[in-house]
């Protein structure tokens, strides 16, 4: 799958990956993707979480170890 | 004179009087209760008479006894045990490690729920390899454990952080080895569930004196030390009796075992009322379970906020409280727990009431909550 977006939030603590997502993910149409990487060790949760309570749909991590969310409603 | 002068000793005990004027608005009782006020009048007269060793056979010797002996049946007699299944130690963690150690048979893993505290997990990880039981978005363990086994399963009555009780019974009933329970976050406030081989409590959770901790051993259990011994009275205990703190830490354990019928449904109510503000607010999370929980307690997490920052602000208010949030923790990894729950492990706020909180200091509470939030997205751009 090829991301529509990447963000590169490596080096970033918590929150920062998910602010980053949250402010930029609209720039993707839905029905998108987009690839977050993420070092922090808050972010597997976090991102996972951010789909749930934003209502996006998180699919989990891809081979080279980002986290890809579609993005389903606005 | 040496730096450490007497000039010096007296600004450092100065500071005490300045610390103590924090006191309205400390919610954070799930780390520490204040000193319940039986257990500040027990122990300035157990200090009088409770100096001595327990053991020896002269009068202050026998004195310090009979008030060792008087806690452990207070304590008994509050969670409905034997009193020679009461053994005081130094700490919540020390019952924790010396109860959940001892139940092991040797050569075998030991199987906890992943949402209990460090001091469960490092005992667990010391004694070798260790499996975790998992549990639901509200950080309920399934009575069947998932299907996970071990020598011997740990779980706590109450979580610390999030409140959800845990079915300690149900999973009693269908286990075939020991069962270790860490009541530290219920003990005094709920009663204890019955089905454990071993348990553990914290004195000064539940307003007792920092330093003591109970070690629960079920009459007939197999329970061996973990460590080594002593020649103590008791023949689980280590070390020299802190007879006063654990005469006191009994006087406050009786007092809120008797008002917590009705302390408990004030603060149930009172955080029914601050679960629903914090709802309120765009993107918050209130987390664990809203009915079957710990009355006290409750924890929420902010979207796009930074923990410590959450936790600074409200500070600056007048507001004492804990976060999980990994910027917070002395780790630098997030709550375990709320990982475990795969919830929002940023922006952390964990509300614990006193015994004393108001309706007016939750009400303030609720009232700055939204502001500061929304000033702290407001800062991100968000």
């Amino acid at each position: 799958m090829t991301p529509d977006l990447e963000l590169d939030c490596r080096g970033m603590l918590c929150p920062l990956p998910v602010i980053e997502l949250g402010k930029r993910y609209a720039e993707v149409p839905v029905g998108g993707l987009v690839a977050v990487l993420a070092d922090d060790v808050a972010a597997r949760t976090d991102i996972a979480a951010w789909c749930r309570m934003r209502g996006q749909e998180y699919l989990g991590e891809d081979p080279e170890e980002r986290y890809l969310v579609r993005r389903v409603s606005p | 004179m040496s730096r450490w002068g007497a000039g010096r000793q007296c600004n450092r005990l100065g500071s005490v009087r300045k610390a103590a004027a924090y006191r309205s608005g400390y919610m954070d009782s799930a780390s520490s209760e204040p000193l319940h006020p039986a257990a500040r009048e027990t122990l300035m007269a157990a200090y009088e008479r409770g100096y001595a060793d327990p053991r020896r056979l002269h009068g202050p010797g026998r004195d310090a006894r009979l008030l060792l002996d008087n806690a452990r049946a207070v304590v008994a007699e509050c969670l409905e045990v034997r009193p020679d299944e009461v053994t005081f130690t130094p700490s919540g963690t020390d019952a924790v490690h010396r109860g959940l150690l001892g139940l092991r048979p040797s050569g075998t893993t030991v199987a906890h729920s992943a949402v209990e505290h460090s001091a469960v997990v490092h005992a667990a990880t010391w004694a070798g390899e260790a499996v975790e039981i998992p549990v639901s978005r509200i950080g309920r363990v399934d009575p069947g454990l998932g299907g996970v086994s071990g020598g011997v399963v740990a779980v706590q009555s109450a979580n610390h952080e999030v409140g959800t009780l845990q079915p300690v019974e149900e999973i009693a009933a269908r286990l075939d080895v020991p069962l270790f329970v860490d009541a530290c976050a219920s003990m005094g406030r709920l009663p204890l569930p019955r089905g454990w081989d071993a348990l553990a409590g914290s004195a000064h959770k539940w307003g007792g004196p920092a330093g003591v901790g109970v070690l629960l051993v079920r009459k007939g259990a197999r329970w061996r030390h973990p460590f080594p011994g002593d020649d103590r009275g008791d023949e689980r205990a280590v070390g020299f009796e802190n007879v006063p703190a654990a005469l006191a830490a009994a006087a406050a354990l009786r007092a809120v075992v008797t008002e917590r019928d009705e302390v408990n449904p004030r603060q149930s109510a009172l955080v029914d009322r601050i679960r629903a503000a914090a709802a309120e607010i765009p993107d918050v999370e209130v987390v664990g379970d809203p009915v079957e929980r710990l009355p006290h307690l409750v924890t929420f997490s902010c979207l796009y906020v930074d923990g410590e920052a959450l936790v600074t602000e409200l500070d600056r208010r007048g507001y004492g409280v804990a976060s999980g949030s990994a910027c917070t923790a002395s780790t630098l990894t997030p709550s375990r727990v709320l990982e475990a729950m795969g919830v929002l492990t940023h922006g952390n706020v964990r509300v614990s009431l006193t015994r004393d909180t108001t309706a007016e200091e939750v009400g303030g509470f609720v009232a700055v909550l939204p502001e500061v939030v929304r000033d702290l997205r407001a800062q991100v751009g968000l």
